[in-house]
């Protein structure tokens, strides 16, 4: 995934949280993905407006973390959810 | 046994009513008539009911389930109960105006079935002349609105040979994904073995072309794939586990581990119309009876693939070994699975057997 990369959750996937079982899942079509905190902390930020290269420079600075290591979790979890069709990536 | 979780997705069979007549139909061969299905308000209890124990996705199918004249209000009932709706349907009796009001009600997805690649073969399988146009308008009535589309190519000796055109068409019509269901031979099509049963070669292509359209098509259309079992090594994870992750409510009301368990005869099964469905999934004795590996004998119980698979699916237990506690016979170490491969040939090599095709809720049952 490039820094400019958009990506955007397409219709029919959204973010809900589990009451039950305390947890965010992302719904999408015949499927719920359980996500953890790292999970959650990239796909709140996902809005289909602000870039890859964006968002990585945000969590970085919202977790004190390397932006280089963030922009690696994000292009691995979002890079997954892209190929189950999950998430559109416009550039 | 370990605590059992709560549900993740629950099929509604809002109706047995269905105006095509597939001959695999997966509803049993006895049918709830339409004076037994329950009302609009019992759904919608059944629903809120669902989504406070843990239910996230709801399969709204049939039947037909656009033959309920209350889809829509169904539709938008389970999404104020926090439900991901899914629409499982032929695409018959659904005009423009009425998907536009199932978007309105805030529909998720749907899935529609595809009987056939062209209007001689669809029509035929689906015993519906008119339907394979119908449905290529509907289709493009879904595109245009723009829900989430899933094809679900049902698959058998007949039309095998159509699966590259089926990828094509899901990729055309914008799908974001294909299920390749080869027939699971339950309910109507246990009566259609002769002429549906593939060939050992037909299942060993099918599964070359899934392989090489998935790897041709990553990141455009996504392959869910399920084999010949009778041709197969390994039994399906049924259900991921009896008691699971899923439940099934007939049209009458009934609560079932899964759509075929009803063949199994000595289990009694709760009705939502009696009885909270918190109740029924943790403690009726149906749900209870094959959950875990505490049920399980040789040689499920020393297997090291008994969590992967538990034993297969009790149905099909039941309906080739006549016990449905027994290994799925598609399983290379069921003492049955030699001869079920015999049949399996045998019944692939019967040339130009008849289709049984399903028959209307309340009309009488032709005999195999």
């Amino acid at each position: 995934m490039e820094a400019t990369d958009i990506p955007g959750l397409p219709r029919g996937v959204r973010l809900h949280f589990d009451k039950i079982r305390e947890t965010w899942v992302l719904l999408a079509p015949e499927r719920a993905v359980t996500l953890d905190q790292i999970g959650h902390a990239i796909l709140s930020e996902v809005d289909g407006q602000r870039s890859f290269g964006d968002i990585a420079r945000t969590l970085a600075e919202k977790y004190s973390a390397p932006v280089d290591q963030i922009a690696r979790d994000m292009a691995g979890f979002l890079g997954a959810l892209r190929d189950r069709r999950f998430l559109d990536v416009t550039s | 046994m370990t605590r059992v979780p709560p549900p993740i997705a629950m099929l509604a069979e809002l109706t047995h009513r269905c105006p095509l007549a597939c001959p695999y139909c997966s509803n049993p061969v006895e049918l709830a008539r339409q004076d037994r299905e329950l009302s609009t308000e019992t759904w919608i209890s059944a629903f809120r009911q669902a989504a406070e124990i843990g239910v996230l996705q709801l399969h709204l199918s049939g039947g037909e389930p656009a033959s309920r004249r209350d889809l829509t209000a169904l539709v938008a009932a389970a999404r104020e109960a926090g439900l991901y709706t899914n629409l499982i349907t032929s695409g018959i009796g659904l005009s423009e105006r009425r998907l536009a009001e199932l978007d309105a009600a805030g529909l998720d997805h749907i899935q529609l079935s595809l009987q056939g690649t062209d209007a001689a073969m669809a029509d035929q399988i689906g015993g519906y002349k008119g339907g394979f146009d119908r449905k290529m308008q509907v289709a493009a009535w879904i595109g245009a609105i723009g829900f989430p589309l899933t094809l679900n190519a049902v698959l058998h000796r007949r039309n095998l040979h159509q699966l590259p055109r089926a990828i094509d068409m899901a990729v055309e019509m914008g799908a974001r994904r294909i299920e390749v269901a080869t027939v699971q031979f339950h309910g109507w099509a246990l009566k259609n073995r002769d002429a549906l049963m593939p060939t050992r070669a037909q299942a060993a292509e099918t599964t070359r072309i899934v392989a090489e359209a998935r790897a041709r098509l990553k990141g455009v259309l996504v392959i869910d794939y399920v084999p010949a079992d009778y041709h197969g090594d390994y039994p399906k994870r049924c259900m991921g586990g009896w008691g699971t992750s899923g439940l099934n409510i007939a049209p009458d009301g009934q609560v079932l581990p899964c759509h075929a368990a009803q063949t199994i005869p000595h289990l009694r099964f709760e009705n939502i119309r009696d009885t909270p469905l918190a109740d029924i999934w943790y403690d009726s004795p149906a749900f209870n009876a094959y959950r875990g590996t505490d049920w399980m004998a040789e040689p499920c119980q020393s297997c090291e693939r008994k969590t992967k698979d538990f034993g297969g699916c009790r149905c099909q237990a039941m309906a080739i070994v006549g016990d449905a506690a027994a290994t799925d016979p598609t399983c290379i170490k069921s003492p049955h699975h030699g001869a079920l491969q015999d049949r399996a040939r045998a019944h692939s090599e019967s040339a130009d057997a008849a289709l049984t095709y399903r028959t209307a809720p309340g009309k009488p049952i032709p005999a195999e």
